[in-house]
C-alpha cells in the first residue's frame, strides 16, 4: 500500500532556533504510527509543516500523495487535526465548534458526531469558555473523529483527559484502524503508543532517532534478566552485559541480544531457581533515548 | 477551585501580600497606554482652556458663545450645563463630561483587562497559586486604574491655572475628572465580579458608563426652569457631578463627595462579591446555548460574521445615538461659532466650505469616517488574534484556504464600516431633518455624505491587511500607529498649520466635503486602488509565510 505520509531531510528554524533538522518519517497508509518525543523535540512542528501552516526550510514532504503547502486545501478535506494544545471561541458552544469545523471540512457523520458525544460525555450547549482542557480537547477529538477523513493527525490528543475518556479514545483508535483510517498520533505518553501503534517514531532534537514496529525496535535493544540463582554466577566483564546489580544471590542486568545465549549458560551453570527475562517497556526504550546525555555526563563525572 | 474558610497563614503575609508586585507588573504591561491617556485627558482640557482664550479674547465674545451654547438643547445633550461665561465655566463646559468619560474608559478598560480577562485566561489562576494575597490581583487592578487618574487631577491641578484659570476652580475641575474615574473604578470593580467573561464584564460597566450619560443628557437638556422637568436626573449620574460642583462659579466641593462614596462602596462590594465566589465563576449564570450550529455558521464567513457581530451591533447603536444628536445640534450651529471671528474662519477652513453648518456636517462626517476606519482596523485585526490565539490553526486545518478566511472578516470590515457610515450619515441626517423639518431628504443627502468617506476607511483597513500578511509580528502596533496618524493629520493637521504634502498623507483628505463641496471621481477610484494593491499585497504575503 501506498505511504500516506512521506517525510524526508525536512529542515525547519526559528531564527537561531532549529526545531527540524533532517527529520525523516514515513505512516503508510492504514497503519497507526506513533510520534514519540519528550517536549519540544520538534513533534508539533513536524505536524504543522504536513498541514501547511508551516512552510519548510528544506526537505520534502508529502502527504497523501499531495505537497502539503501547496495543495493544502484540497489534502484538508482528506484529513483531520486536533491540535496540542485546543483554544476555542470562547463565545461559541461545543456543539457549535464540532457542526462548524465538520463543515468546513466538507461534512460530517451526525450519527457519528451523536455516538462520540455520548461516549466523551461532552455537554454540547455549553460556552467553550466554560469547558475544562479536557472539554477543549474533547470538542477537537470528536470533530475531528465524526468525520470521514482518511488520515487522522492527532498531536498528544489525550493531554487533559481523564483515565475514563483515555480509555474512551483507545478503544475509538482502534475502532479507526479497523476502518482502514490512517492515525499519526504524537504522544510522549508511552503506554498509549504502545497500546495503540503499529509503528513509532521516536524523535529527538528535531531528527529521527529510532523508527520501526515496537518488535523491530525491541530487536535492538537489550532484555532485562532477572534472576534468583542457587549458587554466584559470575557475569562481570561478559561483553553485552550492563547495568549489573548483584546481591547475593539475585541477579538482574540487561543483556544485548547476541550476549544472550552466554548469560543463560552461565546462569543455568549457577543454578537457576527463578528467571524472569522480558523485553524492555517502551518507557525504558525512551529512558535509555533521552537519558544519553545525563548518561554520559554521569559517565565522565 | 476552593479556599479554605479560614486558611493558615505564616506571619507576616496577609491577604494584600504581593500587590506591590502585581501593580507593577500591571503598569509595565499597561505602560505605554496609561502614559498616552494620562497624556491625551490633559492636553485636551488644557488645551481646550488654552484655545477659548485665543479664541475668545473678550469678555462679549464669551458671553454670546455662552448665551447660543446654553440655550441649544443639543449642545447641552452633548457639553452639560454653563454655569457662567468665564474662561474656565466654558472649559468645564466643553470638556468637563468629556474627560470624565475619558477617565472613566480608562478606568474601565484597565480594571477590566488586569482582573477578568486575567481570571478568563488563566492567568490569574497561576498568580494566585503564587504566595500571593487573596486580595492582592484586585488591589494591584484598582491602583493601576487609579493611579493614571489622580496623576490626571495632579497634572490638570498645576497646569489649568498657568493657562490662566482660577485656582480653586482648577483644582474644583481637576478632582471632578479624577473623582468621576475613581467612581468608575469602583463600578468595574463591581462588574467584573459579576460574569464570567471579560467581554460581558466590560460591557456591564460601559453600559453603566452609557446609562450615565443619557440620564444626565436628559436631565442636562431639559428647559432649566421649571423644576418640575427631568433636570433632576443629572444628580443621579456620576458624568454630572463634574458641572454640578461648579468649578469657576462658586464651587460646590461638597458634590466631589458623591463619586468618592460611590468609589468606595463599589469598591466594597466587589471585595464582599469576590471573597464569596471561587476563582474564574461569576454571580451571573452563564447561559446555555445551541447543542448544535444554526445553518449560518457553516463557512468562514459565516464565522467572521458571528465573531464580529456584537461588536457591529454595539458601534451601530453607539452611531445612531451620537450622530442623530450631533445631527440635531447642527440647526443654530452658525449662531454659536458667529461669535469668535477667530474660529469662525478655523471652523471654515476645515470643513472647506463657506456654509458654516455644511462645514459642521462634513466635519462630523469625518468623524464618522476615522472612527469607522478604528473599527474596520479592529475587524482586520482580530485575524492576528485568532492566529496567536490558535483558533486560525482549527480553520486552516480544515478545507478552508488562508486567503478564504482572511477575506472572511475582510468582508466583515469593509460591509461593516460602510453601515456605520449609512447610519451616521442617516441619523444625522435625520436629527438635522427633524429640526429643520425635512428628514427624509436630509437623511438621503447625508447618507451618500457619510458613504463618501468609504474609500479612505477601506484604504486604512487595506494597510492593516497588508501589515498582518508581510509584519505579523508588529502588525497590531503598526496598524494602530497608522490610524493614529491619519486621525492626527485630520485633526489637528490644519491648527498646526502642517506642510500640504503631510495632510496629503492621509487618504481622508483626498475624500470629498460632502454636504456642500464638489465630488470628484479621480481621488475616490486612486482611493480604492490604493486600497485594493495593500490589501492584494498583504494577502499575497499572507500566504507565503508561516502561520502562528
Amino acid at each position: 500500500m501506498a505511504n500516506a505520509i512521506e517525510v524526508h531531510a525536512l529542515r525547519k528554524s526559528f531564527g537561531r532556533t532549529t526545531a527540524l533538522d533532517g527529520l525523516d518519517l514515513t505512516v503508510s497508509a492504514g497503519e497507526v504510527h506513533a510520534f514519540l518525543g519528550p517536549n519540544g523535540a520538534g513533534k508539533t512542528t513536524t505536524l504543522r509543516i504536513l498541514l501547511g501552516l508551516l512552510k519548510a526550510d528544506s526537505g520534502q514532504a508529502a502527504l497523501l500523495g499531495g505537497d502539503p503547502w501547496r495543495d493544502a486545501v484540497a489534502l484538508h478535506r482528506r484529513l483531520a487535526y486536533v491540535p496540542g494544545d485546543v483554544t476555542l471561541w470562547p463565545g461559541l458552544t461545543g456543539g457549535e465548534i464540532i457542526d462548524l469545523l465538520g463543515r468546513l471540512r466538507g461534512g460530517l457523520d451526525p450519527g457519528r458526531r451523536r455516538a462520540l458525544t455520548e461516549r466523551f460525555e461532552l455537554d454540547p450547549a455549553k460556552k467553550a469558555r466554560a469547558y475544562s482542557k479536557g472539554n477543549r480537547q474533547k470538542v477537537a477529538l470528536i470533530a475531528a473523529l465524526a468525520s470521514d477523513a482518511e488520515l487522522l493527525l492527532l498531536d498528544e490528543p489525550t493531554a487533559g483527559l481523564d483515565p475514563l475518556m483515555e480509555a474512551a479514545f483507545r478503544e475509538t483508535i482502534t475502532e479507526e484502524r479497523r476502518h482502514g483510517r490512517t492515525v499519526l498520533l504524537s504522544s510522549h505518553i508511552l503506554a498509549e503508543a504502545e497500546a495503540l501503534a503499529d509503528r513509532l517514531t521516536i524523535i529527538r532534537d528535531g531528527r529521527a532517532v529510532e523508527t520501526g514496529t515496537l518488535a523491530e525496535l525491541r530487536h535492538l535493544t537489550r532484555e532485562y534478566v532477572d534472576a534468583d540463582l542457587a549458587g554466584p554466577a559470575d557475569l562481570a566483564g561478559l561483553p553485552g552485559v550492563h547495568d549489573l546489580v548483584t546481591d547475593g544471590q539475585h541477579v538482574r542486568c540487561q543483556v544485548d541480544h547476541a550476549a544472550l545465549n552466554d548469560v543463560l549458560a552461565r546462569l543455568t551453570t549457577a543454578g537457576v531457581r527463578s528467571l524472569t527475562c522480558r523485553p524492555p517497556t517502551l518507557e525504558e526504550l525512551f529512558l535509555r533515548h533521552y537519558s544519553t546525555e545525563r548518561d554520559v555526563a554521569g559517565a565522565s563525572g | 477551585m476552593t479556599v479554605l474558610a479560614s486558611p493558615r497563614r505564616t506571619p507576616g503575609s496577609t491577604a494584600l501580600t504581593g500587590t506591590g508586585d502585581l501593580a507593577r507588573l500591571a503598569v509595565r504591561r499597561d505602560r505605554i497606554g496609561l502614559a498616552a491617556s494620562v497624556y491625551v485627558i490633559t492636553a485636551a482640557v488644557a488645551g481646550t482652556a488654552w484655545t477659548f482664550r485665543k479664541l475668545y479674547p473678550t469678555a462679549a465674545g464669551r458671553a454670546a458663545l455662552a448665551a447660543t451654547g446654553g440655550s441649544n438643547p443639543a449642545l447641552r445633550f452633548l457639553y452639560g450645563r454653563l454655569s457662567g461665561s468665564s474662561l474656565g465655566s466654558l472649559t468645564t463646559w466643553r470638556y468637563g463630561i468629556w474627560a470624565g468619560i475619558f477617565a472613566a474608559l480608562v478606568a474601565i478598560f484597565v480594571v477590566i483587562r488586569h482582573t477578568r480577562s486575567d481570571e478568563e485566561a488563566g492567568r490569574l489562576e497561576l498568580v494566585d497559586a503564587a504566595a500571593v494575597g487573596r486580595q492582592a490581583a484586585l488591589v494591584a487592578a484598582l491602583a493601576t486604574a487609579a493611579a493614571p487618574i489622580l496623576v490626571v487631577s495632579g497634572l490638570l491641578c498645576a497646569v489649568l491655572p498657568l493657562v490662566g484659570l482660577p485656582a480653586a476652580g482648577s483644582a474644583a475641575l481637576a478632582l471632578g475628572i479624577g473623582c468621576c474615574g475613581l467612581a468608575f473604578t469602583g463600578i468595574t470593580a463591581v462588574a467584573a465580579q459579576l460574569t464570567t467573561s471579560a467581554r460581558a464584564a466590560r460591557g456591564i460597566a460601559l453600559g453603566a458608563l452609557g446609562v450615565a450619560f443619557v440620564l444626565r443628557g436628559v436631565g442636562d437638556s431639559a428647559p432649566q426652569t421649571g423644576a418640575a422637568g427631568p433636570s433632576w436626573l443629572s444628580w443621579v449620574s456620576p458624568l454630572a457631578w463634574i458641572q454640578l460642583a461648579r468649578p469657576f462659579a462658586a464651587e460646590r466641593w461638597w458634590v466631589l463627595g458623591l463619586p468618592l462614596a460611590v468609589a468606595a462602596s463599589g469598591t466594597g462590594l466587589a471585595f464582599a462579591l469576590a471573597d464569596r465566589r471561587d476563582l474564574g465563576a461569576g454571580l451571573l449564570p452563564d447561559r446555555p446555548g445551541r447543542a448544535t450550529a444554526s445553518a449560518v455558521l457553516r463557512d468562514p464567513f459565516g464565522l467572521a460574521w458571528r465573531l464580529q457581530r456584537a461588536a457591529l451591533a454595539g458601534w451601530a447603536v453607539g452611531y445612531a445615538f451620537l450622530f442623530a444628536i450631533c445631527g440635531a445640534a447642527a440647526k443654530g450651529i452658525g449662531q454659536l461659532f458667529g461669535t469668535s471671528t477667530a474660529l469662525e474662519h478655523e471652523f471654515t477652513r476645515l470643513g472647506g466650505q463657506a456654509a458654516i453648518t455644511n462645514a459642521y456636517l462634513a466635519a462630523l462626517m469625518l468623524l464618522a469616517g476615522l472612527a469607522a476606519a478604528g473599527y474596520a482596523v479592529s475587524v482586520i485585526l482580530r485575524l492576528r488574534t485568532e492566529e496567536t490565539g490558535g483558533q486560525a490553526e482549527l480553520v486552516l486545518a480544515t478545507a478552508t484556504g488562508r486567503i478564504r478566511w482572511a477575506f472572511s472578516h475582510v468582508v466583515v470590515a469593509v460591509a461593516g464600516s460602510a453601515l456605520l457610515l449609512a447610519v451616521a450619515g442617516v441619523a444625522a441626517g435625520l436629527g438635522y431633518g427633524v429640526r429643520i423639518g425635512s428628514p427624509g431628504s436630509e437623511a438621503a443627502t447625508m447618507a451618500g455624505a457619510a458613504l463618501a468617506q468609504l474609500p479612505p476607511v477601506v484604504v486604512l483597513a487595506g494597510v492593516a491587511i497588508a501589515v498582518f500578511g508581510l509584519w505579523p509580528r508588529a502588525c497590531v502596533p503598526a496598524a494602530w500607529t497608522a490610524l493614529g496618524l491619519v486621525v492626527a493629520i485630520d485633526l489637528f493637521g490644519q491648527v498646526l498649520q502642517l506642510s500640504h504634502w503631510i495632510g496629503d498623507v492621509s487618504p481622508f483628505t483626498h475624500a470629498p466635503r460632502l454636504p456642500g463641496g464638489p465630488v470628484a471621481a479621480a481621488p475616490l477610484l486612486w482611493l480604492c486602488a490604493v486600497a485594493l494593491a495593500a490589501g492584494a499585497a498583504g494577502l499575497a504575503g499572507l500566504r507565503r509565510r508561516d502561520i502562528g
